[in-house]
């Protein structure tokens, strides 16, 4: 991927995610969603890394890797607005997608033995494929987790484990409840791991290039830590962290000022306004679509 | 004659030589141990590539199996005892039940989790339970109770290769030592015309050359065991003539094939292991009650309110058994009470 294809990618991620909490309040999506507002590099950086049939395991705060991954904007709209042309015709929402070989759960920590089982499955069919599963440090408190670390290990699964660690789990904070260290976890199970402090997406394309190489070629596991920052609120309006936190995160560490100064103004500019443009076309596309038909019983 | 736990043993041994997906999965499993009941003996000196033993983790072998199924294998996974399915609970209600429908149908998990439940061993509070009451009714999940009539293996390699859902195969403990029903000069098994064709069908016996049924029993798994012995005792001592359905399927629920039966007799009795409250028995009577007209008498028999005991003599009086179907049965054939 070239300079502008991750600017691209970024400003995507950015842009339906600033159109999906202004459009909360208007009632348009039920139920509730959390945002990728300044962890936009890391989905964008790992998953441009993705061969053709790897699988992807998201989780709740899963729409930045949809989006990274591959999957259209307009479907994960309508889905949002849970509409019958969305990706899972309506029925998951905001947490429970599945396209292609993209899956997501709403439920901490659950997915990740999952996750593990298919890089078990697709390494016993004996071709190259790899998962990647996204986690957080908030799910670093799941036992289930631990379990498939240990498993994953012992038998060798091809899989990446990706812990964005954004310091908070939805209003605390990550000295409250963390003990030890993120690394520390993986390593206690002989699982190598790479640990990178950067919103920097070409750093971390790099970075989970050759990890994802190491996982491919020795068909094992490792982990990918990003320590990273959130922006937004955990889901729309319960943001408990002072202003001038936010505001200083946003100068020191926004992966779309740090990767723009890549590009020239008129470049950004270009790209910002085809992005906006494809949002509010997908926005529109999805608002006119039908709801999912109620099936009655005979 | 074949008894239950050869039936089972052969039947994953069988599934494992023909269906190259299948894959075993558990604690302890491996040969010469071959499990804590021994249903998966020869499995892994036959196929050691594919019997797959694992940590105490259960519901960490459940999550990676059902990633195993959900990229097209058909693993199997047995949990050493029943008691340790509320570990798998998360994994079964948020995970794996739901994927199908919450995928909008775009993915399968054919998968098979094997426990035994049940108790009259003196295992004590952990390792006695009747627990499968908690994942009935629960949508995307089959769960499935074996039992010594039609040979249970059978029920066992379909669900493991054919099915593509979900199932929660319930082995009570007591059953694997019991020899597979033949039919007798007392007793006639017929299959409810309705799942006749079923993969999981649905029982019934009669006492041959009898008049016609004045109560309807239904029960599963070893519970049905004890009902047909109360049957036959009711025939030929007390001149009591019942029938007995036994479902093979517990969830999901079809109450149709049940009505015929109790439509005859106006008498049911549910028998069960489970604890009474809000249990199998309540909803299998308020299905017959709201598809019947009156009047319907109704019973139910299952075990009290109470963890189960260890010491015997304690575990026996909290545990439903033949005795308290009998005295069931002659409570609603006495029309004074």
């Amino acid at each position: 991927m070239d300079d502008q294809a991750f600017y691209r990618k970024l400003y995507q991620i950015r842009c339906f995610e600033e159109t999906v909490l202004d459009n909360f309040p208007k009632g348009v999506f039920p139920g509730t969603t959390h945002t990728y507002l300044g962890q936009e590099a890391n989905a964008v950086g790992v998953l441009s890394n993705l061969a053709k049939n790897d699988i992807v395991f998201s989780n709740h705060r899963g729409h930045g890797h949809f989006l990274a991954y591959g999957g259209e904007p307009y479907l994960l709209f309508a889905e949002l607005m849970g509409r019958s042309t969305g990706v899972c015709g309506g029925r998951g929402g905001s947490q429970h997608l599945h396209w292609n070989n993209f899956y997501s759960n709403g439920i901490q920590g659950g997915i990740v033995p999952i996750a593990t089982g298919m890089a078990l499955a697709e390494k016993r069919k004996g071709n190259s494929t790899i998962v990647i599963a996204f986690l957080g440090d908030g799910t670093l408190g799941e036992g289930v987790i631990y379990e498939a670390f240990n498993l994953a290990s012992k038998w060798h699964a091809p899989i990446l484990y990706v812990l964005e660690n954004n310091r908070i789990a939805q209003t605390t904070p990550i000295e409250m409840t963390l003990a030890g260290s993120i690394s520390a976890r993986f390593s206690a199970f002989d699982i190598p791991f790479c640990e990178l402090e950067t919103s920097d997406v070409v750093v971390i394309y790099q970075k989970a290039h050759s990890w994802l190489n190491y996982v491919r070629q020795t068909q094992s596991p490792a982990g990918f830590i990003l320590h990273t920052h959130r922006f937004g609120p955990h889901s729309k309006g319960d943001d408990t962290r002072p202003l001038q936190q936010i505001s200083q995160m946003q100068t020191q560490s926004d992966p779309l000022t740090i990767h723009g100064a890549r590009l020239t103004p008129e470049s950004r500019t270009f790209i910002e306004s085809e992005v906006k443009v494809e949002i509010q076309e997908a926005f529109q596309k999805a608002l006119n679509d039908p709801f999912p038909k109620v099936l009655t019983e005979c | 004659m074949l008894t239950v736990l050869e039936s089972l043993n052969q039947a994953l041994y069988q599934v494992l030589e023909d269906d190259p997906l299948a894959l075993l999965l558990g604690e302890d499993i491996l040969d010469p141990y071959g499990g804590a009941f021994k249903v998966t003996q020869r499995c892994s000196t036959h196929f050691p590539d594919r019997v797959l033993t694992t940590p105490i983790s259960e519901a960490g072998i459940i999550g990676v199996a059902t990633g195993m199924a959900l990229r097209g294998f058909h693993p199997v996974v047995e949990i050493m005892f029943g008691d340790f399915t509320p570990l798998i609970a998360d994994q079964v209600i948020n995970h794996l039940a739901k994927f199908r429908w919450m995928y909008n149908d775009q993915v399968r998990v054919p998968l098979v989790i094997r426990t035994p439940m049940g108790g009259r061993r003196g295992y004590g509070p952990t390792h006695s339970q009747t627990l499968e009451k908690l994942f009935l009714g629960l949508p995307g999940l089959k769960v499935i109770a074996a039992n010594n009539l039609a040979a249970p293996g059978d029920t066992l390699y379909f669900a493991i290769r054919y099915e593509e859902d979900p199932v929660l195969f319930i082995e009570h403990k007591l059953l694997y030592p019991l020899s597979i029903f033949n039919e007798s000069d007392d007793l006639k098994l017929l299959s409810l015309s309705v799942h006749s064709q079923s993969n999981y069908p649905i029982h019934k016996f009669i006492v041959n050359n009898a008049p016609p049924a004045q109560l309807t029993m239904i029960s599963y798994g070893y519970m049905a065991e004890l009902a047909r012995q109360a049957l036959l005792r009711l025939a030929y001592e007390e001149e009591i003539f019942c029938e007995l359905i036994v479902p093979t399927q517990l969830s999901p629920l079809d109450i149709h094939p049940y009505l015929e039966s109790i439509q005859q007799t106006h008498r049911v009795l549910t028998i069960e292991e489970g604890n009474l409250t809000l249990g199998w028995g309540a909803e299998i009577i308020t299905r017959l009650v709201e598809n019947l007209s009156p009047p319907i008498r109704i019973a139910r028999v299952a075990a009290k309110e109470s963890p189960i005991p260890a010491s015997p003599p304690l575990e026996e009086d909290i545990l439903p058994n033949l005795t308290d179907i009998l005295k069931a049965v002659r409570v609603l054939m006495d029309p004074s009470q």
